[in-house]
């Protein structure tokens, strides 16, 4: 009875999360089909930002979905695992596969040091402390000059390469990153359906209901928070290395915040929702390029009007409206 | 000696401009559980409200004062009618990035309006500075306090004994109960958020002749206040008050006695103190939606 | 009688596709006559007061050169994109230039940290970048195609040393912001020092939007230095004035070329008094002797400026103004080659600039000289030459 219901509550293959491994499949075709058909080194520039901030923000929006925690200093593990990298290679001369370890590990490790005692607290204690952990962070960066560069930053640091293939040009960091994104979706929707993933979703509908029955919400809250850190951290080791230079200023409060509004935006609890939120706050500042000084006034505007007519989130709110029009 | 006097004077300066504005972020906090993040925006508006007015169009001091306040107040109408009001799901997330973006759009028609530059004011009143054993104490950081403090009394006063107060304290406690008992629980919302920028407005114009003025100087000063406010407990006049000339002075004299590039982890690090050790803040934190 | 159906395959049809095609070729036509010319500055965001004048003054001096029949007889036309002082967005902003405007090349960023992370891209697409940020490291060491007109802050740390030495002054502390600019003069100022037998006793710093820095002011005035050293850009620097002013702080104070503005005076007003500071030769050109090269240029830049959008002229947007006649000189004759155009700029020797004198070479992509300074001092609410 008991292997009976092991099993059954290890991941149960429905008939939706056929439908999510067939979306997933689909947008790997997109993927290969845009590397082919985008010529244009722009257009493949932007892909790479949209493919890099998707990974960041996928961790985030799981952790706000399923465990209501906002949190405001995430791009202090983006800043992590771009300056660990960064420095390691810049100078002591680690090659960047072998860095990419420790800027994981480093942020692996902060996470938990962080959010043991801060996950303890409830209401918006956790989104204050990671406030306050966030600007710690970028201080840090700002201060330590010596390894930093401090705010003129960090210059020099190498490309990709696997044998004698440079992943850092165009096409080939393309593929990389976006191989990468493919990765984390299919390692999140594995997570989302086992054990740990129901856990989540009984918290997400009652954090009390699911103590009362034994979840332990206290281990699972910190397991979505240093998943979202591994993943922050992953996006700032490709961000450190595709530009080749990274400056404080790319991780501070305004980095957390932009992170934040692109998992709301998006739409909460869902990984296509991630997807969505870093496309359009990807893509928003390049069409808004002909406002010129009144962009700052439309971004505030759109961020404003999305939010008020679609709390949701864009991915949840476009298809209600389209099931609404459909049944109407 | 000397040294230690003046950067408690020092901290003083800091600590009354982070406390007016932490007041603000107490205010709405208290009344309708939310964080505007916009709220360092609407001093900025004040600030460069009151500098276009006074310096600018050549208005009488007492009069810009006033007038300055009283737009900023019904920017703070405009958008909880506008921008709060018309939520359809008004959860604290969806409103927080509402205020996210409020403050962007803030910021855009700041700098078209004023550009790009700084703006000053000159002191309202010129007298030197209060030599106190060698330190030097503004009279303008006098004068801030002061109104802080004033400020805080008629809040205080406000809330516990006249009945427009009496009834937002209520609404803030339990809609429901409000409702039943004929207050206009939308009309509450309404006035915390008149009253909360009004408040930020306020901390504007009197902070306007010691800072140097821009359509970018909310962001910084809208977070320390905020910090200011946990620190003494999110919801609590007395607190916020408390809070901001705190950290202040703990930033001065780590400034002084540390290092000044780390000043401002100190703040953040105080703030995640409070939170482990104390999470209610100092004066203790309105969980129960009292002031 | 012939069908609809062969009217439309034999006739319209490849009369339609030929008038598309006509349509979709013609913007190339149009744009061979042209050399587009890119731009990337901080008009909004961290850094606007460089950006916005220096996006002015590009238009200003292209639309000077097209009126004046262009460059062998092509107009210039320029895409000007917006950095808000982000590298990321300077990364965007470059790519977008390089591949999609297909620009010739490339004029700014304004601020150090964004012109080091694009950097990297002008020089693997083999793109000529003339940056007008301050950063000493965007040229040193030379890389091919990245150029700078901004003068660098090791010849604004001479020129500010050279005068305390003449006034005998040994000991110094040194207050700085904390961002790209304060601390590469901090850097400057320390590694400079021992050459002119200054001593630094302290070094403090604060922040962009710091409202007071009586804390900072206070610890250095305990350790008795000669003189104090402030290196940073508006608004920080007016309210170190006016801290130091109200600490009765009487010992000389140097600021850097960051305030060289008016702006500066009207911030800090009467604080402002007696303090010196290098600056680009602009901020004083109806001063200057009349044997000066740089005078004519200056006051011809400063009366269009002024005249075309009504505001006072800034020391920041010269660099601009310098970069787009260098790159004029050096798009004569090259007819597009980006190759030949790199090897003009290298050519380029004694261009009488906004920001000084212009020696270019292979080993120089800067090409200014200490000359490009000059100290002044505040008196009576306006500039005094020093000597």
């Amino acid at each position: 009875m008991k292997a009976f219901t092991r099993n059954c509550s290890e991941k149960i293959m429905t008939q939706s999360s056929l439908h999510e491994t067939l979306r997933i499949g689909l947008l790997a075709g997109a993927v290969a089909a845009a590397g082919i058909l985008f010529d244009n080194a722009y257009h493949i520039q932007v892909l790479v930002f949209i493919g890099i901030n998707t990974i960041l923000t996928l961790g985030l929006n799981l952790l706000m979905g399923y465990t209501g925690q906002i949190s405001l200093g995430h791009a202090a593990f983006y800043g992590i695992g771009a300056y660990t990298s960064a420095i390691l290679t810049v100078h002591f001369q680690f090659s960047p596969w072998l860095a990419l370890v420790p800027s994981l590990g480093l942020a692996v490790l902060v996470a938990l040091i962080v959010g043991i005692p801060t996950l303890k607290l409830s209401g918006y204690y956790l989104a204050m402390g990671t406030l306050g952990f966030g600007m710690i962070v970028f201080i840090v960066f700002r201060e330590l000059d010596f390894w930093t560069g401090g705010s003129s930053g960090l210059a020099g640091i190498p490309s990709l390469k696997i044998g004698p293939v440079d992943l850092t040009s165009g096409r080939n960091f393309y593929y990389l990153v976006w191989g990468a994104v493919l990765g984390t979706l299919v390692v999140s929707r594995r997570l989302i359906e086992s054990r740990v993933g129901r856990a989540l979703r009984s918290i997400h509908g009652s954090e009390h209901a699911a103590m009362a029955i034994g979840v332990n919400t206290q281990a699972y809250k910190l397991q979505v928070f240093v998943f979202s850190a591994f993943l922050a951290a992953l996006a700032g080791f490709l961000y450190a290395h595709c530009i080749g230079f990274i400056s404080p200023g790319s991780f501070d409060f305004m980095a957390s915040v932009r992170m934040v509004t692109m998992v709301v935006i998006g739409g909460m609890a869902s990984i296509w929702g991630a997807l969505l939120g870093a496309s359009l706050l990807t893509l928003l500042p390049e069409w808004l390029h002909a406002f010129a000084e009144y962009e700052m006034i439309v971004y505030g505007l759109i961020l404003m009007l999305v939010m008020i007519f679609l709390p949701q989130g864009l991915l949840r709110g476009l298809l209600d409206i389209y099931e609404r029009s459909r049944n109407a | 000696m000397q040294e230690l006097l003046q950067y408690i004077f020092s901290g003083l300066t800091n600590g009354a401009i982070y406390a007016v504005i932490a007041l603000g972020f107490s205010i709405l906090y208290g009344a309708t559980r939310l964080i505007n993040f916009a709220h360092g925006e609407f001093v900025m508006l004040g600030a460069l409200g009151l500098i276009s007015l006074w310096q600018g169009l050549k208005i009488p001091l007492a009069i810009a004062l006033v007038l300055a306040v009283l737009g900023v107040a019904l920017i703070g109408f405009l958008f909880e009618r506008l921008a709060i009001r018309t939520v359809s799901r008004p959860e604290p997330i969806v409103l927080i990035i509402i205020t996210v973006g409020a403050s962007i759009f803030l910021r855009g028609v700041g700098m078209l309006v004023w550009g790009k530059d700084a703006h000053s004011a000159p002191a309202f009143f010129s007298f030197a500075p209060i030599d106190v054993m060698g330190a030097k104490l503004l009279v303008q950081s006098i004068w801030i306090l002061g109104v802080v403090v004033a400020l805080t009394f008629a809040l205080h006063a406000f809330f516990k004994k006249t009945l427009v107060g009496k009834a937002m304290t209520a609404a803030s406690i339990s809609k429901k109960a409000a409702w039943l008992t004929g207050i206009p629980y939308e009309w509450m919302i309404l006035l915390a958020f008149v009253l909360s920028t009004a408040t930020g407005a306020v901390a504007g114009v009197i902070i306007t002749p010691i800072t140097m003025c821009s359509y970018d100087m909310g962001t910084l000063l809208g977070l320390k206040g905020f910090c200011s406010a946990m620190l003494g407990g999110l919801g609590s006049l007395w607190g916020a008050l408390a809070g901001g000339i705190v950290l202040g002075v703990l930033e001065s004299l780590g400034a002084g006695f540390l290092s000044s590039g780390y000043k401002d982890a100190i703040a953040f690090g105080l703030l995640l103190a409070i939170l482990y050790i104390r999470p209610s803040g100092i004066f203790g934190a309105k969980d129960l939606h009292r002031f | 009688m012939r069908t609809w159906p062969t009217i439309m395959n034999r006739i319209l049809k490849p009369a339609l596709a030929g008038l598309i095609c006509l349509i979709g070729f013609t913007p190339l036509a149009i744009g061979a006559d042209a050399y587009k010319i890119g731009g990337l500055f901080s008009v909004t965001g961290r850094g606007s007061f460089l950006g916005d004048p220096e996006k002015k003054s590009m238009e200003m001096a292209i639309e000077a050169i097209n009126q004046a029949g262009g460059i062998d007889g092509k107009l210039l036309e320029t895409v000007i994109y917006d950095t808000e002082g982000d590298p990321q967005k300077a990364v965007s902003g470059i790519s977008r230039l390089i591949n999609k405007d297909e620009v010739i090349a490339i004029i700014g960023p304004s601020n150090t940290p964004p012109s080091l992370a694009v950097k990297s891209f002008a020089e693997r697409a083999g793109v000529p970048l003339i940056s007008c940020a301050a950063g000493i490291t965007i040229t040193q060491p030379v890389t091919p195609w990245t150029f700078k007109t901004a003068q660098s802050d090791a010849q604004a740390v001479s020129a500010v040393y050279a005068h305390m030495k003449g006034r005998n002054i040994k000991t110094i502390g040194i207050l700085t912001v904390a961002d790209s600019f304060g601390e590469s003069g901090k850097h400057q100022l320390l590694s400079q020092a021992p050459d002119f037998g200054i001593k630094v006793v302290c070094e403090e710093s604060f922040g962009a939007k710091d409202t007071d820095m009586t804390a900072q002011l206070t610890k250095i005035r305990k350790e008795k230095p000669d003189a104090i050293v402030c290196w940073g850009t508006n608004p920080g620097p007016a309210v170190v004035a006016k801290n130091a002013q109200q600490l009765g702080i009487d010992i000389p104070l140097y600021q850097s070329h960051g305030v060289a503005s008016p702006n500066f005076i009207k911030l800090a007003g009467d604080a402002s008094e007696g303090i010196y500071l290098p600056t680009g030769k602009i901020l004083v050109a109806g001063l200057l002797p009349e044997t000066d090269p740089q005078k004519p240029v200056l006051q011809k830049y400063i009366q269009e400026y002024e005249s075309r959008y009504q505001q006072p002229v800034s020391g920041f947007g010269g660099y601009a103004y310098d970069a787009v006649h260098l790159l004029a000189k050096a798009l004569k004759g090259a007819n597009g080659d980006r190759n030949k155009i790199r090897q003009a700029l290298e050519n380029i020797t004694g261009h009488v600039g906004i920001s000084g004198v212009f020696n270019m070479s292979e080993t120089e992509h800067n090409g200014l000289s200490p000359e490009a300074f000059v100290m002044v001092r505040i008196q009576n609410g306006t500039w005094a030459l020093e000597p």
